[in-house]
């Protein structure tokens, strides 16, 4: 118990002590005032300086500046406290960057227009049109180059559907036979199941148009995430869960760190005269790769666990209970209301559950968030840019939901018969307004 | 404002101490620089202060560490991270976020410091250690200088009353320490911080430091006093002090103004001697060649139009800034690297175009990391896998490691190697296929006087046995110690190349400490002054 609240003690007036003095070294460097004496001393002759003389000489002179300096901070102090927002004006965004919420948002909703639709020019229209902004827009950051990685996911997934599709036969009937593959008899008990046999085109089209939607969905995911990056995400949590949110993020930027230790690994193993290819170079790095891992982790834990990770401030017994009851109230509450909306009897009383339910855990969360003392350096400010980036993803996807109603047959052109996908013009034209980030979002300057 | 008092520390399955009758006071204010050879527990000494011995690593802590008033028995690291701020050796291992700036307001996040506060605060510490083109930069796109930076702006933005730094310099050029020193003095002075700083490098920190906290060997209670008086006595010592010994000076001069004051009479006497030409016995073979070479690797040009040749018994060190492409250009020369344009051959092969196997015998390589050599879990295993992959006959690197690493047993674990054992057992393995070039990147990092020593004297022996040897270093006195020639690149560029004497001399920022005390006399380093002094009376 001391040992919670001791620091906790100490810490409250300790913050309060930085804001009163600290606004003197900001007046101080503001002012661009050359640094006191021992950047003299580091610029003159590399090392030869520095002697406790020099040191004693040097000390008065700072005092002496820092007097005038303190006074002037004391007045700017006072007005900055009178004013009742100490922000006016909200923060200006930072250069290259936009909320990461709506770069999702945009990306979900042409992954949703991509769910719409199977026909082949459309999806081809909305991976270009993601790769197009990916293109114009993606800065020099390292989760910039995930495009990439997804859009050889996505053709590796568009292969494995039309492999097992060729392969396994596919439930389509048809009737243009393109070759026949040797069948492989099967035992009775796998009945319905079949091993080659002939291929006709309908299956294969109809397998090309279901990976390819796969695929599409996968390139969106892939623009969003080189687009935003995953750790600015979190920044949006509430603060109950920023904590968890962090550890997530440290596990995601584990994979990249993995990947670049290989690599270097793998150079170190051409230094020994081994190639530096293959799967049994990549086995042999495995162990001191994964060693590396586990050592930066460690490392990593330490180095959060010193700069303050995990501290939380004392809150009164009441709300904490309080907090715990909201929380697992209000899940049980969204549980009981989600199974009675999707179960055919509760439909009644099932939405006014959910939303109580709701409501008692977003409190919950909101009073699990005083225990955390964290506070938020520059949140990414959600300006006319977001808007216009989140909405041109949002009309997308309402574009493509309505175009269902008036031109379901262009959207999923039938396989049987085969039929040449056709470019149906709205569909085609509002799927275009997904290019709007590539104008509206500021361009990428990292570097 | 730290407190030590009777520490003794041991860890849970050492058998013994790793420190022992620690009892030390620092004031507020105060520049406490910690000295010793490697593995003498300086590191856990550092980690005491910060709560994280023995809260992160587990062991038994005995006696009481204070910080601010604070118990660090009762404490945890996160409830002294207000009052502490902790660098380690790796500055990698210490981000959290992956943009520069977000790095820099983790910390005052995690103690809930105001937004507007943040923010003038975020602003001030990229000022103070220029860090203002960096700001929206990934972290990891950033050279090694650049991230020690980083690591020590971001534990400076919670204005931390006590900063404790492991090694802050070690990896950095000489001009980026003398920054990343200068804002350490800067923050002592005027703000009153007090640090706690361990360093190999002492010529670069001792004449900055109020006191000096000596620990001899391990398990031994510490020495504590004004650093003229510890380095008087302590086994680890800049040459500064080296030369200020062999002199006789009294009271022993920390600083190379102090030094040269001291040394008129020094250099009257060694006015009519000359050092020992320090060239290879006879111009030999050429070895490497690259003409006009260009690499590029992403969007960076890492080398424009550079030239280079060693030959035969030759050495060069290679220097300048963190990420000046000194690596690059050492990757270039084992095939790491594709040249984008210009030639490059080594022993008569194109490095590149050249398998692995067959490489091995043209040059070897000693990366930064020399774990990053190491696979297997024994020393007696890797050495037999070095044999193989050399295609030596049985029992060569074992042989080499003998020689380099006496005394080091057969089963212990690369791992469990001090840094400079680790350096000779990497340097052995490049050897065993023995190639005519070696090249050698940051050698002497991490290494403590001692261990810096042996490895001059293993890579002279080297070079007189013919060998041609390249090493990219930051370390001043070692290039004046070891180099014939030295080469310093900028920006992907060459700007100097010459004889080592010549090129370190003329610019202050690479001449080594004996140089600038004995100016404009051509001496490197104490040995030439020891030499010359007892050849004649």
């Amino acid at each position: 118990m001391t040992t919670n609240s001791a620091p906790n003690g100490h810490h409250l007036p300790e913050t309060g002590t930085h804001g009163e003095d600290r606004p003197e070294d900001g007046a101080r460097q503001g002012r661009g005032e050359p640094p006191a004496q021992p950047r003299g001393r580091g610029s003159g002759d590399a090392t030869a300086s520095g002697t406790p003389s020099g040191r004693a000489g040097g000390r008065p002179r700072v005092k002496l500046r820092a007097i005038p300096v303190r006074q002037a901070a004391r007045r700017q102090k006072a007005p900055r406290q009178a004013e009742a927002p100490p922000r006016t004006t909200s923060p200006p965004p930072r250069t290259g960057q936009l909320h990461a919420a709506a770069w999702w948002l945009w990306a979900l909703g042409l992954a949703t227009a991509a769910s719409r639709t199977t026909n082949v020019l459309l999806l081809a229209e909305i991976t270009a049109v993601a790769g197009y902004v990916v293109a114009a827009r993606r800065t020099d950051a390292p989760w910039s180059r995930s495009y990439g990685t997804f859009l050889r996911l996505g053709l590796v997934v568009l292969a494995i559907r039309l492999v097992f599709a060729v392969l396994l036969g596919s439930p389509i009937p048809g009737t243009h036979t393109l070759f026949t593959l040797p069948e492989v008899p099967l035992p009775g008990w796998a009945q319905g199941v079949r091993l080659g046999g002939p291929v006709t085109a309908e299956a294969v089209v109809f397998a090309l148009r279901d990976g390819l939607k796969l695929a599409t969905l996968l390139v969106c995911v892939g623009a969003a995430n080189s687009l935003a990056n995953p750790a600015r995400l979190l920044k949006s949590l509430p603060g109950a869960l920023y904590e968890a949110g962090v550890a997530v993020v440290v596990a995601m930027t584990f994979a990249p760190h993995l990947v670049a230790d290989v690599a270097r690994l793998r150079a170190a193993r051409r230094l020994r005269g081994r190639d530096d290819r293959g799967v049994r170079a990549l086995l042999q790095v495995g162990l001191p790769v994964l060693e590396g891992a586990l050592e930066r982790s460690v490392a990593l834990a330490a180095a959060m666990d010193a700069r303050g990770y995990g501290r939380t401030a004392d809150v009164p017994v009441a709300v904490r209970r309080a907090t715990a009851a909201l929380t697992v109230g209000g899940l049980l509450g969204i549980c009981a209301g989600t199974y009675a909306l999707l179960a055919a009897s509760g439909a009644g009383y099932g939405l006014p559950v959910l939303l109580l339910g709701l409501a008692a855990a977003v409190a919950g969360l909101r009073l699990g968030g005083r225990r955390s003392p964290r506070t938020r350096y520059r949140p990414d400010a959600w300006g006319a840019r977001a808007w216009l980036v989140a909405g041109s993803g949002v009309a997308v996807a309402g574009a493509m939901i309505a175009a269902a109603t008036y031109a379901s047959d262009a959207l999923d052109p039938p396989a049987v018969p085969l039929t040449a996908p056709s470019l149906p013009l709205w569909p085609a034209a509002c799927v275009l307004l997904g290019l709007v980030p590539s104008l509206a979002a500021p361009k990428g300057a990292v570097r | 404002m730290i407190r030590f008092e009777q520490v003794s520390f041991r860890y849970a399955d050492a058998a013994a101490p790793a420190l022992q009758g620690v009892d030390i006071d620092v004031p507020e204010g105060e520049l406490c620089l910690v000295v010793g050879p490697s593995g003498v527990g300086k590191s856990t000494l550092l980690g005491a202060v910060s709560g994280l011995v023995p809260h992160f690593t587990g062991g038994h802590l005995t006696g009481r560490v204070t910080v601010a008033g604070r118990d660090t028995r009762t404490h945890r690291p996160r409830e002294l991270a207000d009052v502490v701020g902790t660098v380690g050796q790796d500055p990698l291992s210490h981000f959290v976020t992956d943009t520069v700036e977000d790095e820099l307001a983790y910390g005052m996040e995690s103690l809930g410091i105001a937004p507007e506060t943040m923010r003038r605060r975020v602003e001030e510490t990229l000022d103070l250690l220029g860090l203002a083109d960096l700001r929206d930069r990934p972290i990891a796109t950033l050279s090694g200088g650049q991230q020690q930076r980083v690591a020590i702006g971001s534990v400076l933005t919670v204005h931390p009353k006590v900063l404790v730094l492991d090694e802050p310099t070690s990896a950095l050029d000489p001009g980026a320490a003398e920054e990343v020193l200068a804002v350490l003095q800067r923050l002592v002075h005027d703000l009153g911080t007090t640090v706690l700083l361990a360093e190999h490098r002492l010529e670069r920190v001792v004449q900055y430091a109020d006191q000096v906290i000596l620990l001899p060997s391990p398990g031994v209670p510490p020495v504590v006093g004004a650093p003229a008086d510890i380095m008087a006595v302590s086994p680890v010592h800049p040459p500064v002090v080296a030369l200020g010994r062999l002199a006789g000076w009294s009271p022993l001069p920390l600083s190379v103004r102090d030094a040269r004051r001291a040394a008129g009479p020094l250099r009257e006497r060694l006015a009519d001697r000359t050092p020992l030409a320090a060239g290879p016995a006879a111009p030999g073979e050429l070895l490497v060649r690259a003409e006009r070479l260009g690499v590029r690797r992403g969007r960076v040009e890492a080398l424009r139009g550079v030239d280079l040749t060693v030959r035969a018994g030759e050495t060069v060190a290679l220097m300048g800034r963190n990420g000046a492409g000194k690596s690059t250009l050492l990757s270039t020369l084992v095939g790491l690297h594709t040249p984008a344009a210009g030639t490059v051959t080594v022993g008569g092969a194109v490095p590149h175009r050249t398998r692995p196997a067959e490489l091995l015998r043209r040059v070897g390589l000693v990366p930064q990391e020399p774990r990053d050599l190491l696979y297997a879990d024994t020393v007696a295993a890797e050495c037999a896998a070095a044999d193989h992959d050399a295609a030596a006959p049985p029992g060569t690197c074992r042989g080499l490691v003998a020689d380099l690493l006496p005394g080091v047993p057969d089963g212990v674990h690369p791992r469990d190697l001090s840094e400079g054992q680790r350096l000779s057992l990497a340097l052995a393995i490049v050897l065993t296929a023995s190639p005519p070039v070696l090249l050698l990147d940051e050698p002497t990092r991490g290494l403590d006087y001692a261990a810096k020593s042996r490895l001059v004297a293993q890579l002279r022996a080297l070079a007189a046995a013919g060998h041609a040897i390249v090493l990219a270093t930051h370390d001043v006195e070692l290039a004046a110690d070891l180099a014939h020639r030295v080469v310093i690149l900028a920006d992907g560029e060459t700007v100097a190349d010459g004889p080592a004497a010549d090129v370190v001399l003329s610019s202050p920022a690479f001449a080594p400490q004996t140089a600038k005390v004995l100016a404009p006399a051509p001496w490197l380093t104490v040995a030439q002054v020891t030499r010359a002094l007892e050849a004649a009376p």
